[in-house]
């Protein structure tokens, strides 16, 4: 598998001196649901920025696909208020130059493709939390990227919703052939999604753990009741927990 | 039964409540005020009553309806200005640190010093009187627009900004589409409180100035009537300042609404 982004040896120190991510090195291949997993302050978050060209590193390298074929769902929907729906998706395509009336029929698809083509002329405030999110989706894909990554996008959801755009989610990845890099601090969303998961420690942040999960060709509601998601939340579990316990060393 | 849908005509009658009560005790006020007047008969040189005051309002608009419009120009200009200069130089301050470290000393100076105490000097270098009122509300009016609008430039969503510069934007295409709408409340913040400031300035500024003539603004009528005890008159050109205030009031206020009642908050309404 060609890689897609490549992290080798990458180190970042904040200006206050804190040791984010240490020697931290990692590829995600092109193709993937790559799901990076790990306590809170372990430099998740950070190392998905790096990845963005968002943040540069202190030392060591990041190679990512030039040309700006990332698209980004941060934790919060990060909407602009002032925008309608349609504004808030149009707005990636609106800084590379597209009028409106060139790709309306894009955002629309976009909008639809996460259900939420009646509420085009919305203002962010009239949506709840998940149509913000699921807008904030619809905007990171607008312009079709290769890379999608996602920083916690669902944690503020409740499960049943949660659940729902993990399965949308599944699908479009299946669909589209995206690359996805997924942070997340749940053992049961990682083993549900990836077929890989990077584990981290925290102080400094660094890869504890790679697992590879198996992937059924349906992973509805009926896979997370079974034998084998169970097994594989336990395995990531003992991981999780190894990770924890190594903080500090 | 059911329980009964809340009528909806009790919020509507609570809003006609809302306006008719302070109307209400405006009215007594009055009617106390003229009955004063009347009940201890007293002179109308010494306090005349409402009526006596809308006589003058009368008789004599035709020096106090042009000076209104005078000092309503002074006012509306300097607004207008400081609006354009304060985004303005607030948009190129926010470029560097050091830029606004070093413009620090001039805004601070001109802002802690009372205007009433700069108007002499600006008297004395303005090349008429409109133009030195004008720079004196202009620079009332400038400062509460420059630094609110300041503070809203730098207080952006830093998730919005990194979600700019991940699709590339140009500082050109930040600043319009993220930066200038994102402070468009601490702007009309900064509006509602010019406005008003604006208005006192022209005012304050005029008492300084003293001078006759030509294009008087209503404080200069309000001197003048002063020098020659007509009370009436300086009763009348007090209400109608007092009414420009609320113009002006109820006209940033309005345009704030408009510029806001989409998205924010302020202009929203809670619903419960
Ligand atoms: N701008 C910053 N300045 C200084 N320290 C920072 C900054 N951002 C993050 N850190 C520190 O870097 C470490 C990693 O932060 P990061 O946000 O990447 O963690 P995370 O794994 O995403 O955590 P969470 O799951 O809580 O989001 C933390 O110790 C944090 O305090
Ligand atoms: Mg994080």
């Amino acid at each position: 598998m060609p890689k897609l982004v490549a992290m080798r040896a990458v180190s970042k120190v904040f200006a206050d001196g804190t040791l984010a991510l240490d020697q931290m090195s990692l590829e995600v291949e092109t193709g993937e649901f790559l799901s990076l997993l790990g306590p809170s302050g372990c430099g998740k978050s950070t190392a998905l920025r790096l990845m963005a060209g968002l943040a540069e590193p202190s030392s060591g390298v990041v190679e990512r696909p030039s040309g700006g074929g990332i698209g980004f769902v941060f934790q919060e929907p990060t909407l602009m208020p002032w925008q309608t729906v349609f504004g808030n998706v149009f707005l990636p395509l609106k800084l590379r130059g597209f009028s409106k009336a060139e790709v309306r029929e894009r955002v629309m698809d976009g909008l639809q493709s996460v259900g939420l083509a009646d509420f085009a002329h919305s203002y962010p405030r009239q949506l709840s939390g998940g149509m913000k999110m699921r807008v904030s989706i619809a905007r990171a894909l607008v312009t079709r990227p290769s890379l999608l990554l996602m920083d916690e996008p669902f944690a503020a959801l409740d499960e049943i919703t949660r659940h729902k755009l993990n399965d949308d989610l599944l699908a479009l990845w299946r669909r589209s052939g995206l690359t996805i890099v997924f942070v997340t601090h749940s053992v049961f969303e990682s083993a549900f999604l990836s077929s890989r998961i990077v584990v981290m420690r925290p102080r400094p942040g660094r890869v504890f753990r790679e697992l590879a999960i198996s992937q059924p060709a349906q992973r509805g509601a009926d896979y997370r009741v079974s034998e084998s998601y169970r097994a594989d939340c336990q395995l990531v579990s003992e991981a999780l927990q190894g990770a924890i316990s190594a903080a500090g060393n | 039964m059911p329980p009964a849908p809340r009528p909806a005509g009790i919020s509507a009658r609570q809003r006609m409540l809302q306006i008719f009560v302070p109307l209400l005790a405006l009215g007594f006020g009055l009617v106390v005020w003229q009955w004063i007047v009347w009940a201890y008969e007293i002179p109308r040189y010494i306090l005349p009553g409402p009526a006596d005051t809308a006589i003058a309002l009368l008789t004599d608009s035709a020096t106090l309806w042009p000076a209104l419009l005078v000092t309503l120009r002074i006012t509306f200009m300097a607004l207008a200005m400081a609006m354009v200069g304060g985004v303005f130089l607030a948009v190129i301050i926010v470029q560097s640190r050091w830029l606004e470290l070093a413009l620090s000393p001039y805004t601070v100076i001109l802002q802690v010093t009372p205007i009433i105490a700069i108007a002499p000097l600006i008297l004395i270098y303005a090349p008429d009187t409109q133009t030195a009122l004008m720079i004196c509300a202009f620079l009332v009016a400038f400062f509460p627009i420059l630094s609110n609008m300041i503070q809203g430039l730098k207080s952006v969503d830093h998730h919005l900004i990194d979600l700019f510069e991940l699709y590339g934007a140009s500082r050109w295409q930040s600043l319009v589409y993220l930066r200038l709408p994102a402070s468009l409340p601490f702007l009309m913040v900064g509006l509602r409180i010019a406005g008003g400031l604006s208005l006192i300035a022209a005012v304050v500024a005029e008492f300084a100035a003293g001078s006759a003539g030509q294009g008087s603004g209503l404080a200069f009528r309000l001197i003048e009537a002063q020098y020659r005890l007509n009370l009436p008159r300086m009763f009348a050109a007090l209400v109608l300042l007092c009414g420009a205030g609320i113009a002006i009031y109820g006209l940033t206020s309005f345009v704030a609404w408009l510029a806001l009642r989409r998205w924010h908050e302020s202009a929203v309404r809670r619903e419960g």
